[in-house]
């Protein structure tokens, strides 16, 4: 089973002949690498055994593989932003400058202070926190004190990563994962029938057992040149990641290798492809008995790759420990690399494999313990049930191999059993999606698992999380039946690796406990990602101030000449107020809302959600939307309305008003815009298709001016001319020249005007009311004072008042509900419980002297039941005391109680006394004409 | 994510639509309040097909009927409404 010798021209090989040219540092200490070596094939190269520290009990551990299944050898790569904790030293190649340091160690690698813990083993058995949490509540503060310390692996950086990511889309025809024998033969038959072939390869390098197991490795460069020479792309360094519905899957791109700098640091695509093909390959089990995570004891195939691809030799003295014939290739490369092959322990009766190496091959044998101390010393073995001992610092275990049907089943693939190699296969599936090779379960039939173990405690199944054979007993024996269960209760296969090495073995044991079959006891399903994914990788280039779009005001620049404060609404940014020098927003908003008592003011409302809505039908489809009446509406006219979600709860209000005979206009609400404009389409579309009417939304076309205060009508009258419309009239006038529609309605409790212009020209309107207002002794005003001036006439909120659990009788506003009904929500209102009288309902607060807590609960007194909370609270403009609206239960009929509005987050009690929820001018007289 | 063919747009990724509501769950305008109850509230959410009205957001804002399983994410036609 000699490899081919290899081709003159091949790279690679050059490579590995090559000098050890990369200078890399490991917990400090200076070493050399090849070019093309990964991380752990370096650390080998310089003869490092142990690698970490395991999580809960702090043993040595090494390499112990040779891809990205590895559970031990987690390592930090890179400094400051660049630092990526817990990566695989067989995930990361060896970079000019790379710096590596182990984790889960202290104070050094070589002596652990938390390896006394191993000695305290058994109090870590499966279901520790379970246990303890349910215990005294001493106990667990005494273990955390250490836990804290001990548990865990590498730590996050926490500054920000220097590189960008970067997302990318792509389309193909056919989709390659893996570029083994059987990938590159997919991705060449496909190229060359003219499909668009997307090849992608998590190695470094195309060819996966090529690289190691010699062959004909001329199909790697004609593959590459059909794919490329067909319009399609190979991608190396690059994970599929995640298999989701429809073809959909998502590719890691390491741009650079972990910790290195770089223009980017890491792509993800978004690939759509036609089809998929499956070439993952299999990795190889470990062996379950005593003391098998000693660093020395490595997979079978991997001791392979770092001898034929690496040309390292990770041992001197060699034991192979399997069920199947693959390992035996491993006995010959080890041979012909000069290490000595001590034994060959063959669990089955006999081999399958005609010839066998140079060496002597015990069946019916298994290994059932290990010494050493920091590195394997000897290997035991039961040989047809008698021991043996076996010197060896080199342990290559096989217990067979598990296809890597993790896409597959992502993509809610069935998996069926296979007993000929003990694994799970892919089955059904409704993706477009085929496996081969390794991957469909072409693989060497094994020997099944076998019970003898020495003991069970030091018998590691999952490495990274320290879970042995004993805790899967012990979960089994306390009841933890399902492989669900037997997960969560042990942390098997929730560490970074998700159990790619332990899974198998788990069942196994668990099935043996259970006396049942491995597909019976089960299988959890596989998730994405298939190996970790960075939140940098996710997030690409939508990260920081790019998380979401930031929406500006037309008259932005306006507002900033006059320096307010911002505060974000959604996307939105709007002035909270305009503070001057010495100023507190308090302060500010105060003076800002006595202008609008006292004199006037003006407020940028152009965010409110707007709709033209026209058409013969116009009338029709806003009775559908509105509760209340729209119909009898006259031309030039407006009027307050909201609108109910078909359970009868209160969606948003606004105002509706009519343009002209068949058109109107409504706003709505900034928040619920895009909510709105939905509900409308949906009322039309879904519900009164046959309506000749037409939906635009306006929002962003036109700027809106709040003008409002004593003075508006007066300001107003100046600026265009002529007499403004009453109270809930409409006009069209004109403004510095620009045309503006202007609204007599009024949110303060002022007589008020909203002023719209098509938002590129609004800037002069905005100017010239600006000065209008100031030469009058007013001043533009903020969110803040605007919040202050609507709290005292009693104004709702949706989303404050209107919490989405109100009805219009809560809100006291069933009197404008249009008693034909025929609008959304209408039968919902007739449920017996929405006329229940202790439902939470709209009322107002009134305090003495305090400010009352907005969000405070009301209580009869402090720690008495919860009777409702305060949604708005604040300070009376023009007097003293603080005000407030609130949802109370039952709170209509209770006018005059006296409460407490208790915020203990805040320390804040504050006696409150139920009144009317209208603070300012109950009738309207200083608006009303 | 799914890969819906819209009947005005072609073939788009899932991210540009909306899943508005399952059909049985409208409640028509001339619906008695115990259907409009029953339709809000108590709906079954089988298993297998389900006819679904959603919204074409980021194309042509068009509403649209999709026929979906619910096990397996299968399509089986989109229609214009």
């Amino acid at each position: 089973m000699a490899a081919d010798p290899p081709e003159p021209d091949d790279a690679r090989h050059r490579e590995r002949e090559g000098a050890v040219s990369l200078n890399f540092t490991f917990d400090g200490v200076a070493m050399r690498a090849r070019p093309g070596d990964t991380l752990a094939a370096a650390l080998l190269r310089n003869g490092v055994r142990v690698v970490g520290r395991s999580f809960k009990y702090h043993r040595p551990r090494g390499v112990m593989s040779a891809g990205v299944e590895e559970p031990n050898a987690l390592v930090t790569v890179g400094t400051g932003g660049r630092t990526e904790p817990n990566t695989r030293a067989t995930d990361v190649f060896v970079y000019e400058g790379l710096v590596a340091r182990s984790q889960n160690r202290w104070p050094s690698l070589a002596f652990d202070a938390g390896a006394v813990l191993g000695l305290a083993a058994p109090v870590f058995a499966a279901g520790f926190y379970y246990k303890t949490f349910f215990g005294p509540p001493k106990r667990w503060m005494f273990y955390e004190r250490f836990i804290r310390r001990a548990a865990g692996m590498g730590n996050a950086p926490v500054e920000a990563d220097p590189d960008p990511s970067e997302h990318r889309a792509a389309f193909c025809e056919m989709l390659v994962v893996g570029s083994g024998p059987a990938g590159l033969k997919a991705a060449e038959a496909a190229a060359r029938a003219g499909h668009r072939v997307l090849l992608v390869e998590q190695d470094s390098e195309l060819g996966g057992s090529l690289l190691f197991d010699g062959g004909d490795r001329g199909c790697i460069a004609s593959a590459r040149d059909a794919v490329l020479a067909a319009g399609g792309r190979v991608l190396t360094r690059t994970t599929a990641s995640g298999l989701w519905d429809h073809g959909f899957v998502t590719l890691a791109e390491h741009i650079v290798e972990p910790g290195q700098a770089g223009p980017l640091s890491q792509r993800l695509w978004h690939v759509r492809a036609r089809r998929i093909v499956l070439a993952t390959g299999a990795m190889e089990r470990p062996l379950t008995f005593a003391d098998n995570d000693r660093p020395g004891i490595m997979l079978s195939r991997s001791v392979r790759t770092y001898v034929g691809r690496f040309g390292v030799v990770p041992g001197k003295r060699a034991v192979i420990a399997t069920s199947n014939d693959d390992a035996y290739a491993t006995a010959t490369a080890l041979a012909d690399a000069g290490c000595e092959v001590v034994a060959i322990l063959d669990s089955r009766t006999r081999a399958v494999i005609a010839e066998t190496a140079h060496c002597p091959v015990f069946f019916d044998a298994v290994p059932t313990g290990t010494t050493g101390r920091n590195s394997l010393a000897s290997v035991t073995a039961t040989v047809a049930g008698k021991p043996h001992r076996f010197d060896a610092d080199l342990l290559a275990m096989s217990g067979g191999f598990t296809p890597v049907v993790h896409l597959h089943s992502q993509g809610s693939g069935k998996l069926d059993w296979s007993a000929a190699i003990q694994a799970f296969v892919p089955g059904a599936t409704d993706q477009a999606l085929v496996a081969v090779g390794g991957a469909a379960g072409e693989i060497d039939a094994v020997a099944p698992a076998t019970p003898i173990l020495g003991t069970p405690k030091t018998s590691f199944i999952d490495f990274q999380n320290d879970v042995t054979a004993a805790d899967i007993d012990l979960a089994y024996a306390e009841g933890y039946r399902s492989v669900e269960h037997l997960k969560r209760y042990t942390t098997l296969g929730m560490g970074t690796d998700q159990g790619k090495t332990s899974n198998m073995a788990a069942l196994a044991r668990l099935a043996g406990a259970a006396g049942v079959d491995i597909p019976t006891a089960g299988l959890t399903r596989f998730r994405p990602p298939y190996t970790p994914l960075s939140l940098g990788a996710l997030a690409g280039p939508d990260g920081g101030g790019h998380a979401a779009p930031s929406r500006r005001l037309a008259l932005h620049d306006r507002h900033m000449a006059l320096a307010p404060l911002w505060q974000p609404l959604g996307l939105w940014h709007r002035p909270r107020a305009y503070p001057r020098a010495g100023e507190t927003l308090h302060d500010a908003a105060m003076r800002e809302a006595r202008a609008v008592r006292t004199t006037a003011g003006i407020v940028d409302v152009s965010t409110l959600a707007k709709f033209a809505v026209s058409g013969p039908d116009a009338a029709a489809l806003l009775e559908i939307v509105c509760a209340t009446g729209v119909a009898k509406l006259a031309v030039g006219r407006g009027r307050y309305t909201f609108m109910l979600r078909e359970d009868g709860m209160v969606m948003d209000d606004g105002t509706v008003w009519r343009t002209g005979e068949t058109t109107y206009l409504l706003t709505s609400s900034t928040g619920g815009a895009e909510r709105m404009e939905a509900h409308l389409s949906y009322a039309h579309r879904v519900l009164a298709p046959d309506l000749r009417v037409s939906v635009v939304m306006q929002q962003e076309q036109f700027a809106g001016i709040a003008l409002a205060g004593p003075l508006a009508r007066d300001v107003l009258e100046g600026l265009t001319g002529s007499p403004p419309p009453a109270h809930m009239g409409l006009a069209n006038a004109a403004i510095a020249g620009v045309p503006v529609v202007v609204l007599a309605a009024s949110y303060s409790g002022e007589r008020a005007f909203e002023v719209y212009a098509a938002g590129d020209v609004a800037g002069p309107v905005w100017d010239a009311l600006h000065d209008a207002v100031t030469a009058r002794g007013g001043c533009a005003y903020g969110l803040e004072a605007l919040e202050f001036l609507r709290i005292e006439k009693g104004h709702i909120v949706v989303g404050g008042e209107a919490d989405g659990r109100m009805t219009a009788h809560d809100l006291r506003l069933e009197k404008m509900l249009r008693k034909a009904g025929g609008y959304i929500g209408a039968s919902a209102l007739e449920r017996p419980a929405l006329a229940s009288p202790d439902r939470l309902q709209l009322v107002g607060l009134a305090s003495r002297g305090d400010g009352i807590p907005e969000g405070a609960m009301l209580v009869a007194s402090v720690g008495a039941k919860v009777e409702g909370h305060v949604t708005s609270a604040g300070p009376r403009v023009l007097e003293d005391g603080g005000i407030a609206l609130a949802l109370l239960r039952g709170g209509r009929a209770r006018l005059g109680e006296t409460l407490v509005a208790s915020s203990p987050t805040r320390g804040k009690y504050v006696t409150v006394t139920v009144v009317e929820p209208v603070f300012h001018d109950p009738k309207g007289a200083r608006y009303r004409d | 994510m799914l890969l819906i063919s819209c009947p005005h747009c072609g073939e788009r990724a899932q991210v540009e639509f909306t899943y508005e509501r399952t059909l049985d769950s409208v409640v028509t305008l001339a619906m008695p309040p115990e259907d409009a109850m029953r339709a809000l509230y108590e709906r079954a959410n089988p298993r297998g097909l389900d006819d679904e009205l959603w919204r074409h957001s980021y194309g042509c804002r068009q509403w649209l009927l999709i026929r979906r399983n619910r096990t397996t994410h299968a399509i089986e036609s989109v229609k214009a409404r």
